[in-house]
C-alpha cells in the first residue's frame, strides 16, 4: 500500500488534535508515515502509533526554533526523498500552509490548501474545500506531481487504529537558506485554560454588541459553562476589546465547530466567511434584521446582557 | 542607495457581491465588481511607511490579472506608490497559486527588488501561500504574517503573532515580507493622490516579456484541477424567538435538546 507523509504538529511531544484527524484521513489514501520535528519529537510516537502511523520519522535540531519555516521545509523534503510518498498531508495552520507551499514548489507539485475532507479517487486524492465565504463547496485534486494537501482542523473525527509506529531517525541536511530568517525572541501566549479556537467543539463569540472589553466576561462565562473557546468579531477586536488571536472571520481564524454561538454579532460577510461551516449555529442579537439570523438553527432576538447570563445560569444549573 | 520595494497586489471580486464560479470553474469576474483586495491595502500602507523612513525609496506595485486589474494598481498608486507593473496575457486565465507565484517571481526579478511586500492572503482565494512561494522561488528570506514591520540598514525586522507564541523576526535584505490587517490602518487616497496617480507610469508585460511558456500557466498548465463547484444549499430556516424574559432559558432548552448540555 502507498505511503502517505503526515506532518506532525506537536508541542514538546504532545500531538495536537488536527494531526490525529489527519491520520484518519491519511488512512483513506494509504499508510501514514508521520514526520515529527523539534524538541520532544520522539515522544509523539505513542500517540501517532495509536492513531495509525506505521512509521514515525523524527529529527531535532536548534534550527527549528531559531529560524523561521525553512528548516522544517528542508526536513519534510528529506522525509519526502526517503519515503517517495503518494501524498503529503500537513495541518492547515499558518505555518503548516507555508511549509507545504514551499515543499510543493521544491518537488514540482501542486498544492491544495484548507481541505475540509479527503477521499481516495481514481486520479489521486480528492479534496473538498469551501469557497467564497463557504457559499460554495469545491472538489479538487492535484494534477501535477505528488499531491501536497493542507487540511483544516475539525475535518475528520479522530479514530484510534493501532499501528507499529516504529521510530526512525530522519537524516536532515539544512539548506543554506535555512538560517535566512532569525527568530530573535519568542513570547509564549499565556494559556487561558480554554480550548484552542480552531480545534474547539464549541465556540462562543462576541461582537460589537458586547460594547466594551469589560463586558467580555459575560461571553467568557458562557464559554466556560460549555467548555468552549471564545471568539470575537473583527469589530470587537478592532475596538481593542479582545485579542486578535481570537478573531473569527476572513482576516482571523476560520472555525468549524459542532456549535457556534454568536452574541451581539450582526453577521457581515467577512464574519460569515469564518464560521459558516459550523454544524449548529445560534445567535443572540437585539436587531431582528441582522443577517446572522439567516444562518441560524436557533436565534434569540433580545439583549445579550439579559439573554447570555440567563443562559449561562441555566446551563450551570442543569449541569448541577 | 535607493530601496526598491515591490508590492504585490490582487484584483478580487467584491466579497459583498454575488461571487460564483464560471462554467470553466474559474472565478467569474464578469458578474461581480472587482477591487483591490482589502488585505493588500495593508501591504501598500507598510510600503509607504517604510519608504517614508528610508533616505531614498521607490515603490512599484505589481499585479497579475485581466485588463480590469489596472483598477487595483490605480488605487495603490493613488495611495502613494510610485509606479506600476501589470502582467496581462490571455494565456494566464485560470492560473493557480503555484503558477501565479511563478509569474510574480519572474516579474519581480525583472523589475529588480530589495524588498517584496504582500498582504497576508487574498480575500477571494484566502490560501495565504503566495508570499512563502515567492520567497522559495526568489531564494530570499521570508518574513511573513507580520503585525509590525520596520527596515533599517538593510535589515527587516518584524513581529509575527502565532497561535502559541509571538515571535520577533529578523532577516537581511533582499527579503519577502507579508503583513496582516493588524499592521496598521491603510490610508485613504487623497484627492491630490488620485489626480497624481493618473500621471504615474503603468507598464504592461506579457508572458513573452517574462520568458514564461503558455503551458506553464493558465487553466491547462495549472498544478491543481477543480472538478466541481456546487453552491451550498441554503440553510433551512431556523427557529427564531423574541426574548420576553425567558430567552436564555428557551435557548438552554434548545441546546439541551441538541445534546450540547
Amino acid at each position: 500500500m502507498a505511503e502517505v507523509l503526515v506532518y506532525v504538529d506537536h508541542v514538546d511531544g504532545a500531538v495536537r488534535k488536527p494531526t490525529l484527524e489527519l491520520l484518519t484521513l491519511a488512512r483513506r489514501i494509504g499508510e501514514p508515515v508521520a514526520v515529527a520535528l523539534g524538541p520532544g519529537a520522539e515522544n509523539t510516537a505513542a500517540a501517532l502509533a495509536e492513531h495509525g502511523a506505521v512509521k514515525v520519522l523524527t529529527h531535532d535540531a536548534a534550527e527549528y526554533a531559531d529560524y523561521l519555516v525553512v528548516p522544517k521545509v528542508d526536513a519534510l523534503q528529506a522525509a519526502y526523498d526517503a519515503v517517495s510518498p503518494a501524498a503529503v498531508l500537513v495541518p492547515s495552520s499558518a505555518e503548516g500552509k507555508e511549509i507545504a507551499a514551499r515543499l510543493a514548489v521544491r518537488i514540482g507539485s501542486g498544492i491544495i490548501t484548507d481541505a475540509t475532507d479527503l477521499e481516495a479517487g481514481d486520479e489521486g486524492p480528492v479534496a473538498t474545500q469551501s469557497a467564497f465565504a463557504a457559499s460554495f463547496t469545491t472538489k479538487s485534486r492535484v494534477s501535477k506531481g505528488t499531491p501536497v494537501i493542507t487540511v483544516k482542523p475539525n475535518s475528520a473525527a479522530v479514530e484510534a487504529a493501532p499501528a507499529a509506529g516504529a521510530v526512525e531517525a530522519l537524516t536532515v541536511t539544512f539548506s543554506d537558506k535555512a538560517t535566512g530568517t532569525k527568530v530573535t525572541a519568542r513570547t509564549p501566549r499565556a494559556s487561558t485554560g480554554r480550548p484552542e479556537l480552531t480545534e474547539a467543539a464549541i465556540v462562543v463569540s462576541g461582537g460589537r454588541g458586547v460594547n466594551g472589553a469589560e463586558n467580555f466576561s459575560i461571553i467568557e462565562n458562557l464559554a466556560d459553562s460549555l467548555g468552549a473557546a471564545v471568539g470575537a468579531s473583527r469589530a470587537a477586536v478592532d475596538a481593542g476589546w479582545y485579542p486578535h488571536t481570537n478573531q473569527v472571520g476572513q482576516t482571523g481564524k476560520s472555525v468549524s465547530p459542532q456549535l457556534y454561538i454568536a452574541s451581539g454579532i450582526s453577521g457581515a460577510i467577512q464574519h460569515r466567511a469564518g464560521m459558516q461551516t459550523s454544524k449548529t449555529i445560534v445567535a443572540i442579537n437585539k436587531d431582528a434584521e441582522a443577517p446572522i439570523f439567516d444562518l441560524v438553527d436557533y436565534g434569540v432576538v433580545g439583549d445579550l446582557f439579559d439573554v447570555v447570563p440567563q443562559l449561562t445560569e441555566e446551563i450551570n444549573t442543569r449541569k448541577g | 542607495m535607493s530601496l526598491r520595494i515591490v508590492v504585490t497586489v490582487k484584483y478580487v471580486p467584491d466579497a459583498t457581491g454575488d461571487r460564483h464560479f464560471a462554467d470553466d470553474l474559474t472565478v467569474d469576474r464578469d458578474d461581480v465588481d472587482g477591487l483591490l483586495s482589502e488585505l493588500d491595502e495593508y501591504a501598500v500602507e507598510q510600503a509607504l511607511q517604510i519608504a517614508g523612513d528610508a533616505d531614498d525609496a521607490e515603490i512599484t506595485v505589481l499585479t497579475v490579472g485581466p485588463e480590469d486589474a489596472k483598477d487595483a494598481l490605480r488605487k495603490a498608486l493613488s495611495m502613494g506608490a510610485d509606479k506600476a507593473i501589470h502582467v496581462e496575457d490571455d494565456d494566464l486565465h485560470g492560473t493557480d497559486a503555484v503558477g501565479t507565484s511563478l509569474v510574480l517571481a519572474k516579474a519581480i526579478e525583472k523589475a529588480g527588488f530589495d524588498l517584496v511586500i504582500s498582504g497576508m492572503a487574498s480575500t477571494d482565494g484566502t490560501a495565504g501561500i503566495v508570499p512563502a512561494l515567492l520567497a522559495e522561488r526568489l531564494g530570499v528570506p521570508q518574513v511573513t504574517l507580520l503585525s509590525e514591520v520596520s527596515v533599517e540598514d538593510g535589515v527587516v525586522k518584524g513581529r509575527r503573532d502565532g497561535d502559541t507564541a509571538s515571535e520577533q523576526l529578523e532577516a537581511s535584505l533582499p527579503a519577502v515580507v507579508s503583513v496582516t490587517d493588524q499592521s496598521g490602518e491603510a490610508r485613504y487616497p487623497s484627492f491630490k493622490g488620485i489626480m497624481a496617480a493618473k500621471k504615474k507610469p503603468v507598464q504592461s508585460w506579457d508572458l513573452e516579456d517574462l520568458e514564461i511558456e503558455a503551458d506553464e500557466v493558465g487553466l491547462e498548465g495549472a498544478w491543481t484541477k477543480v472538478d466541481s463547484a456546487t453552491e451550498r444549499p441554503a440553510r433551512t430556516a431556523g427557529t427564531i424567538v423574541k426574548d420576553e424574559g425567558e430567552g436564555g432559558k428557551q435557548l438552554a432548552e434548545f441546546l439541551a435538546g441538541q445534546k450540547f448540555i
